[in-house]
């Protein structure tokens, strides 16, 4: 490992040297800059700025709106890793098999994927919509009129509403995720145990639940970093102006960019810091680990 | 494996008839958007069956989107902003990829780290001061403000990538033109790049997608309507015609057009760059 690694203090830095300098103003310095504003009262961009202590965080726990945010993202959450997990596996198991027209499958399936959550929010807002929408229709063809709610209307439907769209997106990532882990489960591997008796049962649990662990560990740390990342989807198909359906992000966004109280936001901000801080360990320690077995 | 051939049959009938469902019913939405897109107004009115395929072909929905509508200046705004990022990310990351792949240095891995965090944070921990410091430098509402952020943001995850890929790249190769003579600049330059190249592009496939479909970083660093991409001239349009989902329709179709055929074309380079860290060895 060591010989394959030249050893000049000055040149690595010569090629950081523009890479770092602009992560440096870009990222780095602004969640530097993101912590010290949360302890600040701020109402202007530039100047203005009053040192609060954690005066900002008393109030956050005080807000029902921060509250609401807090609960609107524990359920994205919930869902976001309950839902894309199992069912991206079973799909990936599934379309893992070497019958032909596997692969069209497979590149139809990914589609959701490659749209952006604008063109998203958009379609699933009409699919939604009271009275012409696709949903509400079915539901009233299959005689269920009770059933047919204002989802983007009304209070008690409008997060699941939005949830729901998240999920149909995640789940074709997920199954990309353990489609490239199934492929290198060594064939053999599965027959070895086959002629020792096991079951489909025990080849699952011994032989492919163990292969797909780190795929497992990546696909729920990055559910749970994506869910508390939810904005697009807020902001499209609300316009962050149902509150109800208000998530951390989009309530920051609104704070600072609405209300122009940007210590306030930047309180949001690192909340949605925190909580995320434990997940990215996780992610990159794990990447570190396999990085270091290569 | 031995199966009897009545069950292969059975598992592959199987097969066919869960995986047609499958992907017939995921698509419903985009086969609701494709088809009311090519539907007139009085169709659309007429039948409230919106999964069901247009019985007269409109185009002049996409026309006029793309016409009348601006569709055309969005695409094109976006277009500004895409090329160049993703060139930008590519160039920039690659010389930061070279260094932590060949160099042993004391702050290594802890760069590499930096890298990595800093591609997971919330993008709400940046809004505020890149903000602040576009506004501060005028480079708010001009496209070189957003397309250096989009840079300096993609940089996490290129440069975690692009080191990924050089760490396989033989030491000989590298080592050899050293002992000749060549200085590091050469080497990065001339051996390294073009081995790169099929990365990079695995890369630029995925890039392209993320900063098209950017909207957030859009709404704060372009509040001027003449700048702003297709994402956010469609979450306008929603506004402005409420009720003509049939050109609203078209409009989300020309926004899923260029990452929908860049993925068709470049799909197992796109996979390949999305698995990157889920793949152990």
């Amino acid at each position: 490992m060591t010989l394959r690694i030249h050893k000049d203090k000055l040149l690595p830095w010569a090629f950081l040297a523009l890479p770092l300098t602009m992560y440096l103003i870009w990222v780095i310095i602004p969640v530097l800059q993101s912590l010290l504003f949360s302890l600040t009262y701020r109402d202007t961009i530039m100047y203005g700025q009053k040192f609060i202590g954690l005066a900002n965080f008393v109030r956050l726990f005080q807000d029902p709106q921060f509250h609401l945010a807090l609960w609107n993202n524990f359920i994205w959450l919930v869902f976001f890793v309950g839902i894309p997990i199992p069912l991206g596996l079973g799909i990936a198991m599934l379309f893992n098999q070497e019958y032909a027209g596997a692969r069209l499958y497979k590149t139809l399936f990914y589609v959701p994927m490659t749209l952006s959550f604008a063109v998203i929010g958009t379609i699933w807002a009409w699919i939604y919509h009271p009275d012409f929408g696709a949903l509400n229709t079915i539901l009233r063809a299959a005689h269920l009129d009770s059933w047919a709610k204002q989802w983007l209307g009304d209070k008690r439907y409008m997060t699941m509403a939005l949830v729901f769209v998240g999920v149909w997106r995640q789940v074709p990532y997920v199954m990309i995720l353990y489609l490239a882990v199934l492929k290198n489960v060594p064939e053999e591997l599965v027959e070895a145990a086959t002629v020792d008796g096991a079951n489909w049962g025990q080849r699952f649990r011994h032989v492919i639940i163990p292969m797909l662990a780190p795929a497992t560990v990546v696909a729920v740390t990055i559910s749970i970093i994506d869910s508390l990342r939810s904005f697009d989807i807020v902001y499209v198909m609300t316009n962050t102006k149902a509150r109800a359906a208000e998530v951390l992000a989009s309530y920051m966004y609104s704070s600072a960019f609405h209300y122009q109280d940007y210590g306030y936001g930047s309180a949001i901000a690192v909340i949605q810091f925190l909580i995320t801080f434990g997940f990215i360990v996780v992610y990159v320690s794990n990447t570190l680990k396999n990085e270091l077995q290569r | 494996m031995t199966m009897s051939a009545n069950r292969k049959f059975l598992f592959k009938f199987a097969f066919y008839v869960v995986g047609t469902l499958l992907v017939a019913s995921w698509l419903i939405p985009i086969a609701i958007a494709f088809f009311t897109s090519l539907k007139s107004m009085d169709e659309l009115m007429a039948s409230p069956r919106m999964w069901a395929p247009p019985k007269k072909l409109v185009f002049s929905n996409f026309a006029e989107v793309w016409a009348k509508v601006g569709m055309a200046r969005y695409v094109t705004n976006t277009l500004i902003i895409t090329i160049p990022s993703v060139i930008g990310a590519l160039i920039v990351s690659s010389l930061g990829a070279f260094a932590l792949a060949f160099y042993k240095f004391r702050l290594n891995k802890t760069v590499l780290i930096i890298f990595i965090t800093g591609m997971l944070i919330p993008f709400q921990m940046l809004l505020i001061p890149v903000y602040r410091f576009s506004d501060a430098t005028g480079l708010i509402n001009t496209y070189p403000g957003i397309i250096l952020f989009h840079v300096a943001f993609q940089l996490g995850f290129c440069t975690f990538f692009l080191r990924n890929f050089m760490k396989q790249i033989p030491f000989s190769l590298i080592e050899a033109p050293r002992i000749d003579g060549a200085s590091d600049f050469y080497i990065y330059r001339k051996i390294v790049l073009p081995l790169s190249v099929s990365s990079m592009a695995a890369l630029g496939v995925l890039e392209f997608t993320w900063i098209w479909n950017d909207l957030l970083w859009s709404l704060i660093l372009l509040q001027v309507d003449r700048l702003k991409p297709v994402t956010l001239g469609l979450a306008n349009m929603q506004g402005e015609f409420i009720s003509n989902y049939n050109m609203i329709a078209a409009g989300s179709i020309i926004a899923a057009a260029a990452p929908l055929i860049i993925f068709l074309l470049f799909q197992r380079y796109f996979i390949a760059g999305l698995t990157v860290g889920a793949e152990k060895g």
